[in-house]
């Protein structure tokens, strides 16, 4: 029998194992039941006073101790959490020996207040602080830890010593795409015949106050506070922002050859994968909407499909106005008549933005969608907005039949990025 | 270990047909040639003592991001890439070539996150006066950040600047991990090139030595060279890195997308290398460089290496160790001339390759410790190698076109 290859010849990429951590709990079972039963992980930020901000809600992960916190040291906890999990559900492998390479989305990662605030103690304050006496401190010996903690690979350096990942792990950020472009570089791998088994993880801890603060003066966040539950709107006419959260996803990816040759469940396919650069502006998306067009019509011809073979859309759907807008634009503008039609929701009512993380988080929503025959509802959907006439499954849980699904992600700096997967090998 | 080879058979060969530098020894290839021929060093050992940087050479922004306002939104690192971008399209013959340009590939290696340095002074000092209720840091940075600042940290807003000031848009992927994102930035833009995937790649780096901030997070390891300079194979015990500014972009190309358009190639790229070893026992480094020189196919002898060496130890003495395996080839430390330039360091390394191969020469050794010889051949072949200061080694096989 010759190797399994899709209508283009190359190998087909399955999924056989996942894992997800979001703000509503570690884990498929749990995640999945709590997203189909339409709650909310956004709450109080309780992790640092909130004192002055106009945002005060956020979905981040407490219940994942970490102390001294910073967000790399979380990332890196949560990135651990649900590779275990995708790697135990594959079966794949022996402990610690992954037989193919990492794909690591993760936030950039930079030196962080508590840390800056022990370099500021060590200085004390009977001379001025500035950069010249930080540095004249941070030597010695006493901080050697805080270099292997914020270099950029770290994270990504601890997954392969953890996990025996093969290989260059790679690091990768387009912002709020992130997580769709690791699983894309997977799947490439796969198919140019490099690896039978490609590790594709993203993760985001960056629930604090700079980068919390960094958002709310670009006006990018929601700002209603009360009830926290009620802040995230996707596609509503009243929504106001988006919310930060925090979370992580991982799938591991096999080609189906290798995948059935060693027996083990096929969770879906990843059929396609499209991504197309904005060059209008550095945070808004083109107003004719051209890069989103093109990056889903590049996906569909990547997975050799037509729009008509979409059953479900699992949008960005950031609850932003004008990124909601500009999706509506995009996906009407290539599903014609049928964008009211198709279920169109957004994850992110529930878990919030995950950033880095969205991509391979939603991408697992995705898979378990195709799983359970079951779409996961916009929550917050109380004033639809009628410039966006999408079926966006309303504030409840919806049985449906899906084959195929679409996975959008949208990020800062132009970045585009959609994935389409399906239920069984076409 | 992570292969990728446009020299098996069935692979797409992929040339080089563009090159951008901006560096502290100028911007350009020739400004840039004439400086390692010349055996200048650009160092300042005054404006960040102890610790030495090698500053970007006066650099006309203008030339390459003509509206004010584009540079207005980036900080410096992004200033240097989206010039040393705009020059690798220039020297590739496509700079403003819409047709091309939409459907290019690009793969920036970054890292990112410039701070604002009164700012974080000011934060805590007031702290350190007592100032520390909750809620100050919070009120400080809503009134004292620029709101555009962001924009100008994060890591993949290179890219993002590339697309918006020279319009490459058909893809965009930032790598982030130090030295080794730019190796992988090259290994994975080749490895779709040679598998048929990608037609045309833009692929570099850029990086700005001079911040207090970066020294600041490389003091906590102690990888900083402090007090005087020395050639990267000349340092010994005072081992360490000066940090560079500079900015390398390759145009990548498929040989039949090349010649349709009738561009000339500098040089090909057959094959990029990657691995990471966990460092743990003395001599990993020097390992893990023989295994990978082993999978490059067909590497002559008295050749030439260029390497990305930091002076950082132990890479580097290991790396030496691994390089007196092969005396024959004339080795070459860009760390010498133009710092260490971190993620920009493979890239900068590779554009060298080219660059030689093109004009038919090595340029001269720059070292006091024996370890760089002369060359008088043309080289044919330069293996490009890089070991990151922590972690991450690569190598690649750059060749004249037959």
């Amino acid at each position: 029998m010759s190797a399994p290859r899709d209508t283009f010849g190359r190998p087909i990429v399955v999924v056989t194992g996942m894992g997800v951590v979001t703000s509503l709990g570690a884990g498929k079972k749990d995640n999945w039941t709590k997203l189909t039963a339409g709650e909310s992980g956004i709450h109080t930020i309780t992790r640092f006073p909130t004192d002055g901000l106009k945002t005060t809600m956020a979905g981040s992960i407490d219940f994942v101790p970490v102390d001294p916190f910073s967000s790399t040291d979380l990332s890196e906890r949560l990135a651990d959490l649900v590779t275990e999990e995708a790697i135990a559900q594959a079966g794949i492998g022996s402990k610690g020996d992954f037989p193919g390479p990492l794909f690591l989305a993760v936030a950039p990662v930079e030196v962080e207040w508590p840390q800056r605030q022990a370099l500021g103690r060590a200085i004390g304050s009977a001379t001025p602080i500035d950069y010249d006496q930080m540095l004249r401190v941070s030597g010695g010996g006493k901080f050697t830890d805080y270099h292997r903690r914020f270099l950029f690979g770290s994270v990504a350096d601890h997954l392969a010593d953890t996990f025996g990942t093969k290989g260059s792990p790679i690091s990768l950020s387009t912002a709020c795409a992130s997580g769709a472009t690791a699983i894309q570089l997977g799947v490439e791998a796969i198919r140019r015949g490099e690896a039978d088994a490609a590790l594709c993880v993203a993760t985001d801890g960056s629930v604090n106050p700079e980068a919390l603060i960094r958002f709310s003066l670009l006006s990018a966040l929601s700002t209603q506070n009360d009830p926290p539950q009620g802040a995230a709107k996707p596609f509503a006419k009243n929504r106001d922002g988006f919310v930060m959260a925090e979370g992580a996803g991982a799938l591991v990816l096999e080609s189906l050859e290798a995948a059935t040759a060693r027996g083990a469940r096929i969770l879906g396919v990843l059929a396609g994968c499209g991504e197309l650069a904005d060059s209008f502006h550095r945070t808004r998306s083109s107003p004719d909407g051209k890069p989103i067009i093109g990056c889903v019509r590049n996906a569909l011809a990547d997975a050799g499909l037509d729009a008509d073979q979409i059953d479900y859309i699992n949008a960005h759907g950031t609850g932003t106005p004008e990124n909601d807008k500009m999706e509506y634009l995009g996906i009407s503008t290539v599903f014609g008549e049928r964008a009211s039609k198709v279920p169109v929701s957004s994850n992110k009512s529930m878990v919030g933005h995950t950033l880095s993380a969205a991509g391979a988080v939603e991408a697992v929503f995705s898979l378990l969608t195709l799983e359970h025959q079951r779409i996961p509802p916009t929550i917050n959907y109380d004033v639809p907005d009628p410039a966006i006439p999408f079926d966006v499954v309303p504030n409840t849980a919806r049985d449906a039949r899906v084959t195929t699904v679409m996975s959008n992600s949208f990020g800062f700096g132009g970045q585009n990025a959609s994935l389409i997967i399906t239920g069984e090998p076409a | 270990m992570t292969d990728t080879s446009t020299s098996k058979t069935g692979a797409t060969e992929a040339w080089i047909t563009g090159i951008g530098l901006a560096t502290s020894l100028g911007e350009g290839l020739e400004a840039n040639w004439d400086g390692l021929t010349e055996r200048r060093i650009n160092v300042d050992d005054k404006g960040f003592a102890p610790y030495l940087v090698h500053p970007l050479a006066p650099v006309s922004f203008d030339a390459q991001i003509p509206k004010k306002g584009d540079q207005r939104q980036m900080e410096a690192w992004q200033r240097i890439g989206t010039y040393a971008a705009g020059l690798a399209l220039d020297s590739a013959g496509i700079k403003g070539n819409k047709d091309i340009l939409a459907r290019m590939d690009m793969i920036v290696a970054a890292g990112g996150g410039e701070r604002d340095l009164a700012v974080d002074s000011a934060i805590l000092n007031a702290e350190a006066q007592g100032n520390s209720a909750p809620g100050f840091l919070n009120e400080r940075l809503m009134s004292d950040l620029r709101p555009t600042l962001f924009l100008a940290q994060l890591s993949n807003l290179l890219a993002g600047n590339i697309a918006i000031v020279h319009g490459v848009t058909g893809s965009s992927r930032t790598f982030m991990g130090e030295e080794a994102a730019g190796v992988d930035a090259a290994r994975i833009a080749l490895a779709r090139i040679a598998s048929g995937q990608s037609d045309i790649a833009l692929v570099g780096a850029a990086h700005n030595g001079e911040r207090k901030d970066l020294l600041v997070l490389y003091e906590f390891g102690e990888f900083n060279l402090k007090d005087k300079f020395a050639p990267v194979w000349a340092r010994g015990k005072e081992s360490g890195f000066a940090l560079g500014s500079g900015g390398a972009f390759l145009v990548i190309e498929s040989r039949k997308h090349a010649e349709a358009r009738g561009a000339k190639p500098y040089a090909r790229l057959t094959q990029v290398v990657a691995d990471r070893t966990s460092r743990k026992s003395a001599g990993d480094v020097t390992t893990s460089l023989a295994k990978l020189w082993s999978q490059l196919e067909g590497v002559g002898s008295q050749g030439a290496i260029i390497t990305g060496a930091t002076g950082a130890e132990p890479a580097t003495s290991e790396e030496r160790a691994f390089l007196a395996a092969h005396p024959d080839f004339a080795v070459r430390a860009t760390g010498t001339s133009f710092g260490h330039t971190m993620e920009t360091q493979f890239p900068l390394g590779l554009a060298l390759a080219a660059l030689s191969i093109s004009k038919g020469k090595l340029f001269p050794p720059n070292d006091s410790a024996g370890v760089e010889i002369e060359m008088t051949k043309a080289p044919s072949q330069i293996v490009v190698t890089g070991a990151g200061h922590w972690r991450g080694e690569g190598m690649a096989l750059v060749e004249a076109v037959r």
